[in-house]
Formats: C-alpha cells, structure tokens, sequence
C-alpha cells in the first residue's frame, strides 16, 4: 500500500477526551492537516474505546465498543484508515483488531452486541488504524516537513515523550519493530524525527515510555505525582525546555501531577508540556492561539517567545 | 534459601532467645535465632482457578516464576513490597493468607504493560493484577478499592451514553469516594487551565459536564452491553465461592 497516498484522506477518530481536557490536542491536529493538506473525515457517531477501564469489567465489551468504531469508518463511510491521535484509543483500537484477528470468544461476543445493536459487525482487516504519528510520518515524512517548516523550532529542546499505550504490549503493533523505518517498541522515534525536522534539539531522555500513572491519575494521586515528578525532573536534568506528547491522558496528567507536586509536596518543576501537533503547527507558522497552546494548562507561551519561535 | 520462601521469616516467625544451650553447648549471640517451623494445613486450592475465572486471569497457570514482570513493574520501582511474581506464586501455591496480608497493594498497579512486554509466558501479569484485585474484593477480603470505583463509574457513563465526559467522571468518582471536590491542587490546576481558554470553549465544557454528551440512537447498543454485562457478573460471582453479591459491578448504580 503506498501510505503517502492513503493517509492523504483518513477517518479520524478523535475520542472522549479530545473533547474534554485533550481540547488543545483536537484543534491542533486539525489544524495542522489542513496546514499539511490533509484530510481528516471525523468518524460519524463515535462511541468511547473502552479506554483503560471498560477492560477491567470486561475485555470483550472493549473489544466491542472499539470494533464499533472501526465498522462505522469502515461500512458507513468507506474508510480503510482510521487515524487516532490519542494513545489509548490507538491501543484500543489496535487490541480489538489483535483480538477478533486471534480470539474466536471475541468474534462471538462482538458479533452478538453488534447485530443486537443494530450495526454491520467489524470483520478485521477491514481498516489500519493509526496513530497520527505514523500520519504525519508518512503522508508528508521528515523530508517535505522539513522544507515546509517557516521558522521552524530554532533548537527548541525538547525531550519526547511516549507513555505506555504507544508501543505496550508489542503483539498488539505488528508493524513495529519491522527494522528500518518502522517504529521501534523499546525507543520509539517518530516524534524525536518529525520535531528534529522541524528544526527542535531532542535531549536525551530516558524515561520516553516511562508511565506517568495515568490510569491512576485520580484513583491513586501519590503514585501519580511521584510517577510524573521522576518524568518531569528527568527532562529538566536532561536540558529539556518543552515535553512534547502525543497522548491527552499523559498530558493531562503531567500538567495534573505537576501542580500537584508543587501544590502538596513542594517540589517545583518549569518544564512545558505540549503536543507535538502544537509544536509541529507553531514550526509551519501557525500562531499559538490557533494551535491551542493557550488551551494548556502548563503555558509553554514564554518558552517559545524566549527562541523568538513565535 | 529460594526467595518464594522470603515471607517465613517475617518478625513474628523469628524466635530469639538471649541465653541458650543445646545439648551442653552454649549457642547464645546470632546462633540462637531460628525461624519456627509451621506447617501449611491452610491452601485454598480454588484460588488460582477463581482468579483465572475473572478478566485478565486466564493466563497465570502459564506462569513459570522467572521474575520479569517484577523486575520490569513500574510500582515496583517505587514500592518493593509490590511484587507480581511473589503474588502469582501465592496464588498459584493456594497461599490465601498470605495474599490477603498485601490487599491494599495489589490494586495499585498502573497497567502500564511493562509486565505484558516483558513476559516470556505471554501471562499477561497486568490482567493477574487486576482480577487478583477483583478476586479480593468479590471475597469479601477488601472493600472496593479507589480504581475499582474508577473502573465502575466510566464503564457505566460508557454503557449508558456511549460517551465519557472527563469533568462528570471525576465529580462522580469523589462522590462514590467520599472525596471533597474543590481540594486546593485541584483549584490550582483548573485555574491554570481555564486561564487561556476561549469563552467558547469554557462554555461548550461546561455544557459538556452539565448535559452529558451521547453517541446517537445509542439505546439499543446499551442494551446488549448492559445485558451482556449482568450475564458476565453473574458467571465471576458463581466462580468464586463464597463471594458476596454485594461486590457485584451494577451499571446502574
């Protein structure tokens, strides 16, 4: 399949929290594909994935609930790509793909709640979900982005940040780990290669799939705050002005655990964090307003204006 | 000494005496510490069929003790006494007492998957952790923890709209939770965000919150997970023994 052209139009699946607290996140990847020239076709009706805690009820009705999503891409409006910015829906996605692919109970009960509510039933293989940083990646790739980049990151430094539902557990990503150019599960890449593109200095950091404890942000705060402040303190130590991420619950949760620590515990910590969609749009001459940095609870204004970015 | 067997000398089992002769010879000083003996009369040869029985068990009879689910645990890094391989032992030795001494732990696992990755038995310890949690709490062993109570409020926002809504579902959880809703980081970490807002947004949150967002003509797709849910509960309750129907996921609720 050739992906420059596939991914030039996909179904996009934005989920539960892009809506909410992951706003700045919508809004900048949508601007940055129409920067880019791409389309995005949101998924009709859309349901929850499941996230991280439907599974615990039950595994199946995750598997349901994402399969539902993927039918309506794929049987309502013709989409075999469906593109998810937001790491658990990716995961979701991906798991229920894995799962009616391998598991016989998983076709049943998904067959059974699909025909029951009135839907055509997901048959795998019917769409390739991916992450938008595999979108961006290979629609437009490191090469064009460079010379489409105004002004670029003038050597912001920026430590990436992956969390876990990006490359966690690998038999659910079939495709990474295939050797070059692909993504790796153990150091993922593609943020670090479609910023330094951009014009940013990626540190070296070495907590990039660290967990910051998001499935407990709120049910077990302390384990959270001490997740994220080991994250934050590793970038700052790292040289890192900026945290770019790619999944709304790690987000929001650094920004969460960072008031938290500093607000509970004392402990103070200046890195920002943004989505790398935010970062990328700021490079290609969108302003900050319309990329939604100000939507940030961490205000990463100043870093910016200090390299004159923007 | 194989490590499983760290937990006989706990404290309590330790017996130290300061003055002590064995046949004519004085072995006072570190030779008079010894471990007592204790027999094990107490298995519950259910337990590891049990958890096996709840979502994410089913594969921890594949365990073979290697240790790269502890060694690789997020929590454990933060809490040694957080150990996945000890609990699977336990459970998989029939070990219930032991198992219950570490009931306000289990439930903190984060599911980063790091376990999963590492596993060379694909066990998938993450989903061990999380129904020896279940197991716990269906048992009567210990109330709902926090993420259970987490689990249950946005699964049955799910089933109810098709949708979540992030500022419903944590208003919710510190009811079901006793928590206040305006704690002080809390406040500040709102006030931050809501500082570069668009009115626009603002608006549209609030409204978000107030007037819960549903996936269309979702009624019939709740029905069928709903049913399904109640058939699934009814199954994990009649697996354990002795489990109290109290503890029982009610989307309802």
């Amino acid at each position: 399949m050739d992906k420059k052209q596939a991914y030039k139009k996909v179904a996009y699946y934005p989920g539960c929290a892009l809506e909410g607290s992951g706003h700045g996140y919508n809004r900048s990847t949508k601007e940055l594909g129409k920067k880019l020239g791409l389309e995005l076709e949101e998924v009709k009706n859309w349901n929850c994935c499941g996230a991280m805690e439907v599974k615990n009820i039950d595994p199946k009705i995750q598997t349901y609930l994402s399969s539902r999503v993927m039918s309506i891409a794929a049987n309502e409006m013709g989409h075999d790509v469906v593109m998810a910015p937001c790491n658990g829906c990716y995961h979701n996605l991906k798991k229920a793909e894995y799962d009616l692919t391998n598991d016989e109970g998983s076709r049943e009960v998904t067959e059974r709640l699909s025909s029951k509510a009135g839907h055509q039933t997901y048959q795998a293989g019917q769409v390739e979900t991916i992450h938008a940083l595999d979108w961006i990646k290979d629609a437009i790739g490191e090469e064009e982005l460079a010379k489409r980049v105004k002004g670029g990151l003038k050597g912001l430094k920026i430590a990436n940040y992956y969390g876990c539902m990006y490359t966690r557990p690998r038999h659910i990503f079939p495709e990474k780990d295939q050797g070059p150019g692909s993504e790796s599960t153990s150091a993922p890449h593609f943020m670090d290669d479609l910023l330094a593109a951009a014009g940013a200095e990626n540190v070296d950091f070495a907590l990039k799939t660290a967990c910051c404890g998001g499935a407990h942000t709120l049910s077990d705060k302390d384990t959270s705050t001490k997740l994220v402040v080991n994250i934050l303190k590793a970038a700052e130590e790292a040289g890192a002005e900026v945290i770019a991420t790619e999944c709304p619950t790690c987000h929001a949760g650094l920004e969460m655990h960072q008031v938290r620590a500093e607000k509970e515990f004392g402990i103070k910590t200046n890195v920002k964090m943004m989505y790398f969609t935010q970062l990328l749009g700021v490079a290609l001459g969108l302003s900050p307003r319309k990329v939604g940095i100000l939507e940030n609870a961490s205000d990463g204004r100043a870093a910016l204006k200090a390299r004159q970015i923007a | 000494m194989p490590i499983h067997e760290k937990n006989l000398i706990r404290p309590e089992n330790l017996s130290t005496h300061e003055n002590l002769v064995i046949d004519g010879v004085d072995v006072s000083g570190d030779w008079s510490t010894f471990i007592k003996s204790r027999v094990v009369t107490d298995y519950n040869d259910d337990m590891q069929d049990e958890i096996a029985a709840l979502p994410g068990g089913e594969f921890i009879h594949r365990c073979w003790q290697c240790g790269s689910c502890t060694n690789s645990c997020t929590v454990n890094a933060l809490d040694p006494e957080f150990n996945p391989r000890h609990w699977i032992y336990l459970i998989r030795m029939g070990f219930e007492d032991e198992l219950v001494r570490d009931k306000d732990l289990i439930w903190q696992c984060v599911s980063c998957n790091k376990c999963t990755y590492a596993c060379p038995r694909d066990v998938v310890p993450e989903g061990v952790m999380k129904a020896t949690a279940h197991w716990l709490e269906l048992k009567g062993h210990t109330p709902k923890s926090p993420s259970t109570e987490f689990d249950e409020e946005f699964s049955s926002q799910v089933f109810r709209t098709g949708k979540i809504e992030d500022g419903r579902v944590m208003m919710n959880f510190f009811r079901r939770t006793g928590q206040p809703l305006l704690q002080p980081w809390l406040i500040a970490f709102v006030r931050r965000m809501i500082a570069g807002l668009p009115v626009s947004w603002l608006m549209k949150m609030g409204w978000a919150t107030v007037f819960h967002p549903r996936t269309k003509g979702w009624g019939p797709a709740r029905e069928a997970i709903e049913e399904y849910a109640k058939e699934m509960e009814l199954k994990h309750l009649a697996a354990v023994k002795g489990a109290s129907p109290e503890a029982r996921f009610d989307p309802a609720k």
